[in-house]
């Protein structure tokens, strides 16, 4: 019996895998858009006028509120109503992109104003121009802040990613459901995709953990993140 | 006029919104002169300081470093580099180990090679006593010794003027000694300096010149002698007479 | 836009259902997710190390796997087993966990963070161990823990959408029921995203007015 199980365990893990690859690449695409919006993202909220503040403000607040899987739905079942089609994949990526770096801005204008203005200060009396601190003296100390929030937004991402099955993205879950249709044993194989989810959580986690680890300051402690 | 005037500010006025902080500062500051401007907190004194590196540009007024109008000038990271900031709250920056926050202004402001930033760096350190600790982060530095790395960046830039925002106020009072005596032995070497700070022991062993700052105006500069035992102005002597309620006849 | 709010007309009230159950399975799973939270905080505090590793072993467990995940293990996988729930049960039962895992966490944050000499001062008073949890660690504990909770229940309201996956009527369900209609699945997912809008900025302000109503001195959080 469990010898059976075992076995089937064994059997479908190379297709459970190829699900985990493209459930990572979902993975990094989303959170790459994510960055490549939240960062500039970040810059207009604090350093733009009132206006881009006032709009970077209105797209984070509407992104976070809205649940993913309406965002998806939008994207992929909506847009064709107005002429524009994606794959479910692009749709997926677009969806958990957008909405990440509504997150993702939050860390990053977070890490940047925890750096204190003194820093700066100090910075500009040694005869450094606004662009120099930034680059010598505010990012390093932002990008070491940033690393935990930013370690638990990629496990966030990771799991989200579940949801391009909705959208018929043949990801994890969704080679799972085809491997149930012909065993019938969903019990074993929904347990086999949760611990490669979890294995995979880990492995950001550890690494992220790492990369802080090494990037430390000696005296300086930094706190965890949460959902 | 046997030395060179090293700083001289005219009419100097700032305001904040409604808030008129300065009203009106002329001072000036010889080579090697040291000057102690004191005076009740909210008077604009941090504000004087951080105006004459531009840290906070002034509304009307002048600043000189020697020929140069700080005020007008369009290079002004090359004014900055010639004045030395030490910040009340140390101002260092928290990635970086001693030796680097020395080093940083060095490569990527002078730009001068890392070797020989290193040699400097280590030889400023060494100045205020912490070659020991070129290594350690700030966070791994007491109060004092963050401050005395805060005056080895400023002096590593080799400036012709250091300017000290209360320097000590930050500390407990055991670790006051030995940032004092490395501002006192500055002195002696002849460095330009302009301070504000509380301790009147100090002040009165160290500077050529007091300056009284009170609501935005100087009320009174003179010898330490002549202003701390014969005030001319009132408002001086009910100053000092307030500060020695405070902290009694001591400091360093 | 005329039709476009002929259509909001239209399909408003299928839609009302709808939030109605999304605001249901969202109150019930925060509020039974609490109790789950409680107890798997305190367990994992102040239990044996047994009682404490299995329970982290547990927690994170949950933490590490996406909700959607559970949610099938629950509704696919228990069925060949004999228990066969319906989606709405499952969702809840789903949730509840999922999120007392989550509750967990914060609150054992927070209970750490209520000082030890709180205990030790219940100790000098006579009161037993769980005396002092019950009546002096954790009233604090649950105070600093509002701003996690009312976070949480914004997460969850909008992680109810996933109900949708498994069938329960909530009001993902009834959108796509009316827009496999009409066709017009831009409109009406619009609209949904619009109320889901409208009711987590309802909620996140009233959070923020209760929590300044219930704010105690020395309870100051920073948000
Ligand atoms: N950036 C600022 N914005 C507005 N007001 C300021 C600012 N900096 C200082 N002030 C005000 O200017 C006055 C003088 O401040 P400061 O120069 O710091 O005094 P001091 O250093 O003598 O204690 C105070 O009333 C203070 O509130
Ligand atoms: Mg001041």
């Amino acid at each position: 019996m469990v010898i059976d199980k075992l076995q089937l365990v064994w059997s479908s893990l190379p297709n459970l895998l190829e699900g985990a690859l493209v459930t990572i690449k979902l993975t990094i695409a989303g959170l790459g858009l994510g960055i490549i919006l939240g960062l500039p993202l970040a810059f207009g909220q604090i350093y733009g006028n009132y206006l881009i503040r006032g709009l970077v403000s209105v797209y984070e607040r509407v992104l976070r509120s809205i649940p993913l899987l309406v965002i998806l739905f939008l994207i992929f079942y909506g847009f064709p109503n107005a002429g524009i089609k994606f794959s479910p994949f692009i749709a997926a990526v677009l969806g958990i992109g957008l909405r990440s770096a509504a997150y993702q801005s939050q860390i990053y204008r977070g890490a940047i104003q925890s750096v204190s203005g003194t820093q700066m200060k100090a910075a500009l009396s040694l005869g450094m121009n606004r662009v120099q601190a930034f680059i010598y003296i505010i990012l390093p100390q932002a990008v070491r802040i940033a690393i935990p929030p930013f370690a638990n937004e990629a496990a966030i991402v990771l799991k989200d990613t579940s949801l391009a099955y909705a959208l018929g993205v043949i990801e994890l879950l969704r080679h799972g459901s085809y491997i149930i249709a012909t065993t019938f044993e969903p019990m074993t194989i929904y347990l086999t995709i949760a611990a490669i989810y979890f294995i995979m959580t880990v492995t950001i986690n550890t690494i992220l953990g790492k990369l802080e680890e090494r990037m430390k300051i000696p005296g300086i402690g930094v706190e965890g993140g949460s959902r | 006029m046997s030395k060179k005037e090293i700083l001289r500010i005219v009419d100097l006025h700032k305001s904040f919104g409604d808030n008129e902080v300065l009203k009106g500062i002329s001072l000036s500051l010889k080579q090697g002169e040291t000057k102690v401007v004191i005076g009740t907190s909210g008077t604009g004194k941090s504000t004087m300081l951080n105006n004459i590196n531009m840290l906070i540009p002034p509304d009307k007024g002048h600043i000189y470093l020697e020929d140069v109008d700080v005020t007008t000038t369009h290079d002004i990271s090359r004014i900055r580099q010639q004045i030395g900031f030490v910040f009340q709250d140390f101002g260092l920056f928290d990635h970086l180990t001693a030796k680097g926050n020395i080093m940083i202004g060095l490569t990527k402001v002078k730009k001068m090679k890392k070797s020989e930033a290193e040699e400097l760096a280590m030889f400023e350190l060494e100045r205020v006593g912490l070659q020991d600790f070129a290594d350690s982060y700030p966070a791994q530095l007491s109060g004092g010794q963050k401050q005395r790395v805060g005056i080895a960046r400023a002096l590593a830039m080799q400036p012709k003027l250091i300017l000290f925002d209360e320097p000590t106020s930050a500390l407990d009072p055991e670790l006051i000694g030995e940032v004092l005596t490395v501002m006192r032995d500055l002195a002696r070497e002849g460095m330009t300096m302009l301070i504000v700070t509380h301790e009147m022991g100090f002040a009165k062993s160290v500077s050529d010149e007091i300056i009284f700052m009170e609501n935005g105006k100087i009320v009174e500069q003179g010898p330490p002698e002549q202003l701390f035992n014969n005030p001319r102005e009132e408002r001086t002597k009910e100053f000092l007479f307030k500060l020695n309620e405070l902290y009694g006849e001591g400091g360093a | 836009m005329a039709d476009f709010f002929q259509l909001f007309m239209d399909s408003f009230p299928a839609l009302m259902d709808g939030l109605g159950v999304t605001i249901m399975l969202t109150v019930i799973s925060i509020i039974l997710g609490t109790v789950l939270g409680i107890f798997l905080s305190l367990g994992k505090v102040y239990g044996s190390k047994i009682v404490s590793g299995v329970i982290t072993v547990f927690i994170e467990l949950i933490r590490g796997t996406p909700l959607l995940a559970q949610l099938f293990i629950l509704y696919f996988g228990l069925p060949p087993y004999g228990i066969r729930l319906p989606a709405l049960a499952v969702a809840l039962i789903g949730f509840t966990i999922n999120s007392g895992c989550y509750q967990a966490e914060y609150l054992r944050g927070s209970i750490q963070s209520v000082s030890s000499g709180q205990i030790r001062a219940a100790l000098s008073i006579g009161m037993t161990k769980w005396q002092g949890i019950r009546y002096i660690v954790l009233p604090q504990a649950l105070r600093r823990v509002i701003p996690s909770w009312t976070n949480e229940f914004i997460y969850l309201l909008k992680y109810t959408s996933l109900a949708y996956i498994i069938g329960a009527p909530e009001m993902m369900t009834q959108a796509k029921f009316i827009a496999s209609r009409n066709y017009e699945f831009f409109k009406v997912y619009l609209i949904v995203a619009l109320i889901y809008l409208v009711i987590v900025l309802f909620f996140t302000q009233l959070f923020k007015w209760l929590e300044n109503k219930v704010k105690i001195p020395g309870f100051e959080y920073i948000r």
